[in-house]
């Protein structure tokens, strides 16, 4: 099926499929309670209670909106279009990640469930989960691969004194899909009291269209703050994707401005002919993993293969499926960055704006400083930093031979 | 009409119960697979469901999952599966086999050329875990044009909807995951799995095998009361991880094993 632009507000259909990805590729016994997830969702989405207090406790707990910052010496020296950051950074918690926790905390409590569950994989969604989970006075466990936690000891700390259990996965690449799978199974097996806070657009329906309308808060903002700005829209927008629920939440209000340039930067790790990378849309095949259908890092078998990227928080062999429609559509052009030019983009945004970026976020900065010399300099390219990169001192230090 | 309703008419005839053992196709190393399989056929097997290795197999417990992890060590993959198929038929052309795994590496091959090369290698059922009815109306109608049964999966969350759609597509048997959990957990309630097989046998008529859960000769005669076929994975799985050491001793070991569940089964139907 060929996907045209005029369906692309409306997906998903009904079944959760964007084209021929999403979907529901669980075991039998999941399927109703994605089904009373869906119900709840889809109510909750429509109640002007909910809506409120969503609204109050991203405006009072969050810090929202967070402001958009013109970064006028990085784009002087780039020579190019101006370049805007929209500040998810500044969010409580460090990222955007805390935008869908909060919401979907809020939907758990309404549907009764006193557990929450969710997976990380640098950590920042499950600190944003153990966060929310801490406020509610909800139990919480949080799933993390091995490798994961011993990259990431801060985040596992900070999870740990916010009250949530952090579990060691030790199956598989013991990274962030093998957490998924345990907070599968583990869903799965108190599935009557346990509430699973997926972090990214990826999983079954509901939880790409969910987690993307609980994202979008990003978007909605920037737009109407580009627009107050400048009079204009922005000429472009630059996210990075893992899973892709930053740029989800930043490109989907922009989706029918057709003069919007819209690029979606994956980890190219070491680079993606050396296929030590973490780039399933540029350099991956579709297939069907943890709920949904989408582009898969995987081999010739239809095996999951390992990841790469100096960022933990893309290091995921798959993609949510609404990227991958995207890019079979054309709406968005997919790009990936390497670890070396994502460093130098982290490296450039502190000395100059004194902006420590997250990883993550750096690739979409190393991407758009490719872009801006390309254009001129009334135009605008828009940004998402999706998070600060407090967490990533120890990462950075290393690879600088620098012991902390 | 094929082998698997052809194995179950034949119990049904008897007033037996089907003892239906799962191993990891590859597991501990390929060269175990086949040669197990006959033994377990001799051992009191009346169907062999046999796991395709995957490497993100997310409804498994940990026993099931290092079997996958073993298999894939050997680089086991989907065509290899068919290829010990192919060679078990050889020697055994009566005695059905259902692949039981994940969707992905059927994705990958294409459901066409999976379906004719399932059906060449002798394969007579499916099973995939995560492609629930919802999303497996085109496999479905491939395997049911090469003959081959599509066995779908209830479980104690499925409503009488769900029960009544799945009864629509499911051929050969339908397997009731008997707790909310996953493979090899220790929560099997028998009770709670005869209550809720009353509805699933009023919407059902095809035989109905109980998976997840069943350790041990007691459970599999209690389970066999209520069953149309006993599943025991996990359980044999352990055993072979003990000896994946010394993999010459798996056949005997799992025999001791599969015999004294078969005695204990055949015991219950005449009680």
């Amino acid at each position: 099926m060929n996907p045209s632009h005029d369906d692309t507000m409306q997906l998903p259909d009904a079944g959760g499929h964007f084209g021929r990805y999403g979907g529901m590729f669980v075991a039998e016994t999941l399927m109703h309670p994605l089904e009373e997830l869906r119900v709840a969702y889809e109510r909750y989405l429509k109640d002007q209670t909910f809506l409120a207090e969503l609204d109050a406790d991203l405006r009072d707990y969050v810090g929202r909106p967070s402001p958009v910052y013109h970064a006028e010496r990085w784009s002087r020296e780039l020579g190019g279009a101006q370049i805007f950051l929209k500040r998810e950074d500044l969010n409580h918690t460090g990222a955007h990640k805390v935008n869908n926790t909060v919401g979907q905390a809020l939907l758990a409590q309404r549907m009764g469930k006193t557990r929450i569950i969710a997976e990380t994989g640098a950590g920042q969604h499950g600190v944003a989960t153990a966060t929310v989970a801490a406020r509610l006075g909800l139990t919480c466990v949080v799933y993390m691969g091995e490798v994961d936690m011993a990259r990431q000891e801060a985040n596992v700390y900070r999870m740990r004194l916010l009250g949530a259990e952090v579990v060691a996965v030790k199956s598989g690449s013991r990274t962030l899909k093998d957490a998924l799978n345990e907070a599968l199974r583990d869903w799965v097996t108190n599935v009557d009291d346990t509430f699973y806070i997926i972090g990214t657009v990826a999983g079954p329906h509901p939880y790409p269209a969910m987690v993307r309308d609980f994202q979008t808060v990003i978007g909605r903002e920037a737009r109407a703050q580009l627009l107050e700005r400048t009079g204009r829209l922005p000429d472009a927008l630059v996210a990075c994707v893992g899973g892709g629920s930053n740029a989800i939440g930043l490109f989907h209000p922009f989706l029918d401005d057709a003069e919007v340039a819209i690029y979606g930067i994956e980890a190219a790790g070491e680079g993606l002919a050396t296929g030590k990378h973490a780039a399933p849309l540029c350099a991956g095949t579709p297939g069907v993993l943890h709920g949904n259908r989408t582009y898969l890092m995987q081999d010739r078998d239809g095996q999951i293969i390992a990841t790469h990227s100096i960022s933990a928080g893309l290091d995921y062999p798959g993609v949510g499926p609404e990227h991958a429609w995207l890019k079979d559509s054309g709406r968005v052009r997919y790009e990936a960055i390497t670890d070396t030019e994502a460093l130098a983009a982290f490296h450039a945004l502190t000395h100059i704006e004194g902006i420590i970026p997250a990883l993550e976020s750096s690739h979409a900065l190393a991407y758009a400083a490719k872009l801006a010399p390309t254009m001129t300099k009334d135009q605008a390219i828009l940004v998402n930093l999706s998070g600060r990169g407090d967490k990533d001192m120890h990462t950075v230090a290393a690879r600088e031979g620098i012991q902390l | 009409m094929g082998r698997i309703t052809q194995r179950f008419e034949t119990l049904s005839r008897q007033h037996k119960t089907a003892l239906v053992p799962f191993i990891t196709a590859g597991d501990p190393e390929p060269s175990v697979t086949v040669p197990l399989m006959h033994a377990m056929v001799a051992a009191g097997a009346d169907l062999i469901e046999l796991g395709v290795p995957f490497s993100d197999p997310m409804a498994d417990g940990p026993v099931i999952q290092r079997s996958s992890e073993r298999a894939l060590a050997h680089h086991v993959s989907l065509r290899d599966v068919l290829d010990m198929v192919q060679a078990f038929r050889a020697q055994d052309v009566e005695t059905p086999i259902v692949l039981m795994g994940y969707l992905n590496p059927i994705e990958v091959m294409g459901y066409d050329s999976f379906a004719a090369r399932a059906g060449d290698a002798g394969v007579d059922g499916v099973l995939v875990v995560d492609a629930p009815p919802e999303e497996s109306r085109e496999l479905v109608e491939v395997l049911r044009a090469a003959a081959l049964d599509l066995v779908y999966l209830l479980a104690p969350t499925s409503t009488p909807e769900r029960i009544a759609r799945i009864a629509e597509v499911t051929s050969g048997f339908v397997y009731y995951v008997s707790f909310k959990g996953v493979t090899g957990a220790g929560h099997l309630d028998v009770d709670q799995v005869a209550a809720k097989l009353l509805p699933i046998r009023r919407m059902i008529e095809l035989p109905v095998g109980v998976g997840f859960g069943i350790r041990d000769a007691a459970s599999a005669a209690q389970i066999a009361r209520v069953a149309d076929a006993v599943i025991i994975g996990s359980a044999t799985v352990r055993r072979m991880e003990d000896l994946a050491d010394t993999p010459q001793r798996i056949p005997d070991t799992v025999c001791d094993f599969l015999s004294g569940l078969r005695a204990a089964i055949d015991a219950a139907g005449e009680s």
